[in-house]
């Protein structure tokens, strides 16, 4: 923590989209609940920080069929969403705790990088299963995109809001590791959607969620928990290593596929 | 920057990323909310904020410009405990006392938002706090008390200002 630090609150979200620029020098505070230890233990030292809590992006639009979640929403709100997209709820209530889901916001979450020594990013495993559009700002100004597109790049960009179709059904299944929060070692969504495709996503990857494309193709649902383990890369870190998770994520995809079938 | 804290309006002169738990501690003085692990894990740096329980070490101070800000000081005094501290001191959910500051102010803002005496609902209000002595069943059983409107007669003696009178149950 420098005096030097500039600090800059936009109130809008134009404002917020005009003042990160390009996003070089730009440090983000949403909910701040991953980066302010990291300033805390000197992680990171801010020469400019946008301090997003007031520009307006705390949006949630759920009245049609279309569901538009602003970046800023805080994840404990996204339970408002449990008759309309289940899996979207539990996967967020599974999150930290009342108070930490308060503070951190879905776009910090989603945006989150790499930790280390537990995965991060646990929402967007339901948004890439819910094929959700990322619509956000930074060089060359405002676009929108699939969210697994705009994964690879999220750390260059403000993301500014996420929207889908509503499914006809959603099924979440995670893997926890008890601790004082009960962190997510791995977890898959699976989406069906209103023309009746059927849509699987996994977190608790070595890089970013990914969707599992080769399962969602799969015959039946042994075949898709099998087929799931070349649709991802998997990583050793301090929840468990990945021979564990190549054995985990099968389990998981055939609970998720069994869900989605009960609620057919 | 402005803050009211319990209730008293403060000027803030910390930079604007400092911790809401610095500000409180070091600038203002006050140190009920506790610094633990500084990364949101354990829960004993919680204040209200607006009303609501919310990590002061993840809060840049600037982050909550204007707001108010209560620590476990400014839900009761001496004289006239609140309820929830009643219900603690009743029930011994106090051990050594490092989380006990925001165990009372996640269960204050749990009972402000007509929570029950559920027991599972009080732990998932409660899944943020860490109590390292493992006093968990009598911290929810204070809860429980609160959320059934249950009330106590607790004294605090003269000699011990500050301190509730564990002994004190009339």
């Amino acid at each position: 923590m420098t005096k030097a630090t500039e600090v800059i609150s936009p109130t809008s979200a134009d404002e917020a989209a005009s003042l990160f620029g390009d996003g070089s020098g730009v440090t983000v505070i949403a909910g701040g609940t991953i980066v302010v230890p990291d300033i805390t233990y000197g992680r990171v030292a801010p020469g400019k920080a946008l301090l997003l809590g007031g520009a307006g992006l705390d949006t949630l639009d759920a009245a049609g069929s279309t569901v538009t979640v602003g970046a800023g929403l805080p994840v404990q709100r996204l339970s408002e969403l449990a008759e309309d997209v289940e899996a979207l709820a539990e996967c967020a209530l599974n999150v930290a705790d009342y108070e930490v889901r308060r503070q951190g916001t879905v776009g910090g979450n989603v945006c989150a990088g790499a930790a280390g020594d537990a995965p991060r990013g646990d929402l967007q495993g339901p948004f890439l299963a819910l094929d959700a559009t990322a619509r956000s700002a930074g060089a060359g100004g405002e676009r929108s995109e699939p969210l697994e597109e705009f994964l690879a790049h999220r750390k260059d960009r403000l993301l500014l809001d996420l929207t889908f179709e509503k499914p006809a059904a959603s099924a979440f299944a995670s893997l926890d590791y008890p601790h004082t929060h009960a962190y997510t070692v791995l977890a898959v969504t699976g989406v069906r959607a209103a023309d009746g495709t059927v849509r699987l996503a996994a977190t608790g990857l070595a890089g970013h969620g990914a969707r599992l494309r080769a399962a969602e193709a799969a015959a039946d649902a042994d075949a898709a928990g099998a087929a799931a383990v070349g649709d991802v890369t998997l990583g050793d870190d301090a929840l468990a290593s990945a021979w564990y998770r190549e054995r985990a994520l099968p389990v998981l995809v055939r609970r998720v596929l069994a869900k989605l079938g009960e609620a057919a | 920057m402005n803050l009211t804290v319990n209730g008293i309006a403060r000027e803030i002169e910390s930079a604007p990323l400092t911790t809401l738990l610095d500000v409180l501690r070091e600038e203002l003085g006050v140190t009920s909310p506790k610094v633990g692990c500084e990364q949101g894990g354990c829960g004993s740096c919680t204040v209200l904020v607006d009303g609501e329980p919310q990590r002061a070490c993840l809060t840049a101070v600037a982050a909550v410009e204007g707001a108010e800000v209560t620590t476990v000081e400014g839900i009761g005094t001496a004289d006239s405990l609140s309820a929830v501290q009643q219900a603690f001191t009743h029930h011994y959910a106090a051990q050594c006392g490092f989380c006990t500051s925001g165990m009372m102010l996640a269960a204050e803002a749990y009972v402000q938002r007509g929570g029950t005496d559920d027991r599972e609902a009080i732990q998932e209000a409660l899944a943020g706090h860490v109590c390292r002595c493992t006093g968990y069943v009598k911290i929810i059983d204070a809860v429980a008390a609160v959320a059934r409107g249950e009330e106590f007669d607790i004294t605090v003696t003269a000699a011990s200002p500050g301190m509730t009178n564990l002994g004190g149950v009339q």
